[in-house]
């Protein structure tokens, strides 16, 4: 079967284009082909256009779009930043992109209470700036803090570099409000710790866009700790890094960041940030502790004392606030540094329990070398949350295609040792078909149920996370060959 | 390109179009939050990412290049600030100036036409550009001026560009000598490039960049066969005349035999640098002196930097903010040299605005093309200004200074806008007659 005859086909496309136009107005309903080709892609490689994009900027222009496109029965996909890395946020079988990114106001903050509401297109690191005077911040900080939406977060339960410490998205949402698609407005939660109800907001959070248009989050803010040390391991080898990472997380000091940064990846990521990374280290090992400042000396010597057992050649210690950004500038901007290896690159996010790690690295390795490609690996090693990185060029034949089963291996392997299929970047369209891998057909069924409670007709980002009878190599090969050449995939 | 909608009208791919900067980008949209235009707007087609989606598009002939095509690239500042977010190096301003270069220039046909006009028979010819500024300054003084505007007989654009214009001053930059010595032992010989704008309204800036590079030990040559530099040309679209300018500046600067060519407009110095990309593809022996002269230019701030500013300076009592023109920090990575010399100054007290490297509006011409949203960026930038509490505001580039004094009349402020060798011109006054 293939994409085309599943797209879903709008009756009457213009008219659906002037009915939503009479609710929002004539700027805010893109329809000119080049404006919808801005739209085709996210921060994965899959690409797809869709009917129509629409910039609601309240809760009643959401639902008047959702009653809009349920009279001509489109389907619905909600989008954030599209910094998202499993196509989430693009609609393989068309329909109407709702872009939330002109919903961007922090509506309140509540230091008192801790918690903040504010409108799923405001920008992650936004929220933290808001606060951070007073002490405050807000914790999920994935790499792409800078740019994704708190509703790209929600929806993909994302998580980030000081997940080790303080959890995922879903420790840190108190209330949702949320569009249903027949329009009915609900509010799930509120902004205490525990809340009466079903926990809908738990079920909410991870569903990546396939229930409702999120259109308020009520946020939990925490207090900034006293102090914070961040310190870098140089290691000879991943193995003895990947070690150093099981011990110091056994010695129960409680860093707040354990993230690996190997050599291929510094050598991207070096020229972009002059960070300082030796280049000829096997692996660079950032590590970050809080707390009461009197207690940091003493983890920092544990720390380096399990980092210098595990062969350590060297470990640096932040002593300026430039110098830590510096640090963090280098593991954030890694992804993004890939640019300058190759012109594509494959991205995979995997999680294995963190006592595997040192085992599942040697055969990524053994993988890539079995393939002859190239892996940079980083990643939240303090969360097992692999990310093998492949550099490639998609312009030389058949290259594409062995590094996609050089990957699918690496991502069997991780699930043989008791891993899983993602750690933060969600399903999407990407890895719905692996999906039977580690569910059964109950376990899915379930989950469909479920779904079908909220959306009946399935229109709320359908082809998303369920397996279905396309693939998304489809949408891959589809792209012509000069655009698949400056793309990402993870 | 039928798979999706099938909306998609096929056009002719514009293989030129396929520069190999667009390979660089992964789509992380990491450059969102620092466009000004996708801040303001919210949109991906005004955003780095969306631009350069369109472009690869058009190249492909995915889309053709019309009128919302234009649009899109024209709302554009050009300001750059997503290069500095970008991780993979990617460099707009590159990519949107080769799909400008397919457009032309932005407008109607009328205004086109004269902005193509000016670019190619204006801009490059020193003598006309004067003898158009006195002519504007005869109007100007005559009260026609006044007279036009209460009646608004002018068009749109030219409202915009009289209502920007500062008066024209009584001295143009027209200096009867064409070397001024080194005051002190000789420690450089360096050129300085007059540019267009510059020389017309800033004649008092370019006295300034002298007397202090005279005095930081630098002889200063202005040969006479120089032009503008181009810049507006090449972020306009059109690159005919731009590569005649730049022809005719390497020529003046290698032929003068300086260390350093020396260059005070942000703007100039950014388009300046990046002569090499203008003559890509082109003949050999352009490309190799294009590199040869590029790597002589340097902004006065980043060449009074690796110099090392001699003293004395006199004491010169300012509360300052500083203004990152955006083809200094974003376009020229400097940053650093500009408040480390404003540091330098006695009695000088540098305050910093919130997001002192966000584009002010100005951007070229972009005020006059976009007045629209460039008056929102100037709101935001005054208001950040404002808190500071500064006296005076550096912003060494005169696009940004012509804007931000723009803007601070408007509001009623009282602060300097002027340039940072203005203030270190004056700090070396103060030394000598304290
Ligand atoms: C360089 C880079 C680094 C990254 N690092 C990390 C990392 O460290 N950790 C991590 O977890 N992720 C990371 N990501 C992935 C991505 O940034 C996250 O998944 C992020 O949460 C997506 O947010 P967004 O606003 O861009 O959402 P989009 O990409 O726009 O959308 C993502 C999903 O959310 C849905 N959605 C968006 N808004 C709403 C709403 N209001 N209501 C309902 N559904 C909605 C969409 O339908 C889609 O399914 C990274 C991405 C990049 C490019």
């Amino acid at each position: 079967m293939e994409l085309a005859d599943v797209r879903r086909h709008i009756r009457d496309r213009d008219a659906l284009a002037r009915a939503l136009r009479d609710v929002l107005g004539p700027g805010r309903v893109f329809a000119h082909p080049a404006d919808l080709l801005a739209y085709e892609y996210d921060g994965s490689v899959l690409q797809a256009v869709p009917d129509l994009v629409v910039f609601p900027q309240s809760t009643e222009d959401v639902v008047a779009i959702v009653r809009v496109a349920s009279r001509f029965g489109a389907p619905l996909v909600p989008r954030g930043s599209g910094t998202g890395l499993s196509g989430g946020a693009i609609a393989p079988v068309g329909g109407i992109v709702v872009s939330m990114s002109q919903m961007r106001r922090i509506l309140s903050i509540d230091l008192e209470n801790r918690c903040a509401v504010v409108e799923p297109g405001v920008v992650n690191l936004d929220v933290t700036r808001a606060v951070e005077r007073d002490g405050y911040f807000y914790a999920p900080d994935p790499s792409s803090q800078s740019a994704c939406s708190i509703g790209g977060n929600v929806a993909n339960n994302s998580g980030g570099v000081h997940t080790l410490a303080y959890g995922v998205t879903t420790n840190h949402v108190l209330g949702l409000e949320m569009v249903l698609p027949d329009g009915t407005v609900v509010q799930l939660g509120g902004r205490g710790p525990d809340d009466p109800a079903l926990d809908l907001v738990g079920l909410v959070v991870g569903s990546e866009g396939t229930l409702g248009i999120v259109t308020k989050v009520t946020v939990r803010l925490m207090r900034r700790r006293e102090a914070v040390r961040t310190m870098l391991g140089i290691f000879p080898s991943i193995e003895d890094a990947s070690q150093a990472v099981a011990d110091i997380i056994a010695s129960g000091i409680g860093p707040t960041s354990l993230e690996m940064l190997d050599q291929l990846t510094v050598e991207a990521v070096e020229p972009a940030v002059h960070a300082g990374l030796p280049p000829d280290a096997g692996a660079v090992l950032l590590i970050e502790v809080e707390g009461v400042r009197e207690m940091l000396d003493r983890s920092a010597q544990i720390v380096e004392d399990l980092c210098r057992r595990n062969r350590a050649r060297e470990i640096r210690v932040a002593r300026t606030e430039e110098e830590r950004a510096l640090y963090w500038a280098a593991r954030k901007g890694a992804f993004g540094a890939m640019g300058r290896l190759a012109p594509n690159y494959y991205l995979h996010d995997a999680v294995v329990p963190r006592s595997r790690l040192p085992q599942i690295m040697r055969q990524v390795m053994e993988i890539a070398d079995r393939y002859g490609i190239r892996v940079a690996n980083v990643f939240h090693a303090g969360d097992g949350n692999l990310h093998p990185l492949i550099p490639y060029d998609a312009a030389t034949p058949g290259e594409t295609e062995r590094v996609m089963r050089a990957s699918e291996e690496m991502l069997a392997a991780c699930v043989a040792v008791g891993g899983t299929l993602s750690g933060e970047h969600g399903i999407g369209f990407e890895k719905n078909n692996y999906m039977p891998w580690i569910f059964s057909e109950a376990d899915l069924e379930a989950q469909r149920r479920l779904k079908t409670a909220f959306d009946p007709e399935d229109r709320m980002n359908p082809f998303k996370v369920f397996p279905t009878p396309v693939s998304c190599g489809e949408l891959l090969t589809r792209r012509p060959p000069r655009l698949a050449a400056s793309g990402l995939w993870i | 390109m039928v798979t999706q909608t099938g909306a998609v009208p096929a056009a002719a791919p514009i293989p030129r179009l396929l520069i190999p900067e667009l390979d660089k980008c992964i789509q992380c949209g990491f450059c969102l939050p620092h466009c000004p235009t996708y801040r303001l707007l919210g949109v991906e087609t005004e955003s780095p990412r969306g631009r350069i989606h369109l472009i690869e598009a058009a190249a492909q002939g995915r889309i053709p290049i019309d009128r919302r095509f234009e649009e899109h690239m024209y709302v554009c500042l050009g300001c750059r600030a997503c290069e500095t977010a970008c991780p993979a190096g990617v460099r707009f301003g590159t990519i949107i100036e080769a799909a400008r270069a397919e457009i032309g220039p932005t407008g109607s046909a009328p205004a086109r036409r004269m902005t193509l006009l000016a670019l190619r028979h204006l801009l490059p010819h020193p003598g006309r550009l004067r003898a158009g500024a006195r002519l504007l300054r005869l109007y100007q003084r005559s009260g026609a001026g006044r007279l036009a505007r209460a009646l608004h007989l002018l068009p749109r654009r030219l409202a915009a560009m009289d209502a920007l214009l500062p008066p024209i001053p009584d001295r143009l930059f027209a200096p009867a000598q064409e070397v001024f010595p080194a005051i002190g032992p000789r420690r450089a010989r360096v050129g300085l490039l007059s540019g267009c704008v510059m020389s017309i309204l800033f004649a008092g800036v370019h006295e300034a960049t002298i007397r202090v590079l005279q005095r930081n030990g630098c002889e200063v040559v202005v040969p006479r066969g120089q032009t503008c530099c181009g810049a507006l040309n090449v972020h306009n679209g059109e690159r005919e005349a731009a590569r005649a300018m730049a022809r005719r500046n390497i020529d003046a600067f290698l032929g003068a035999g300086v260390d350093a060519v020396v260059i005070n407009a942000a703007g100039c110095g950014a388009a300046s640098k990046e002569y090499p990309i203008l003559f890509r593809g082109g003949a050999a022996r352009d490309a190799e002196r294009a590199a040869r002269y590029a790597a002589l230019c340097r902004d006065v701030t980043e060449f009074l930097d690796e110099l090392g500013l001699r003293g004395p300076l006199g004491e010169v009592r300012a509360r300052v903010t500083y203004q990152d023109p955006c083809h200094l920090a974003h376009g020229q990575h400097i940053r650093r040299q500009p408040r480390e010399l404003l540091r330098a100054i006695p009695g000088v007290e540098l305050v910093e605005m919130e997001g002192a490297d966000r584009c002010c509006g100005s951007a070229g011409i972009y005020n006059l093309v976009q007045p629209h949203y460039a008056r929102q960026l100037l709101e935001e930038k005054v208001t950040a200004v404002a808190r500071t509490g500064a006296a005076v505001l550096v912003a060494p580039n005169p696009g940004c200074m012509l804007q931000l004094a723009a803007g601070v009349r408007a509001h009623g402020l009282r602060m300097e806008v002027c340039h940072l060798v203005d203030l270190l011109d004056r700090a070396y006054a103060a030394h000598a007659a304290p």
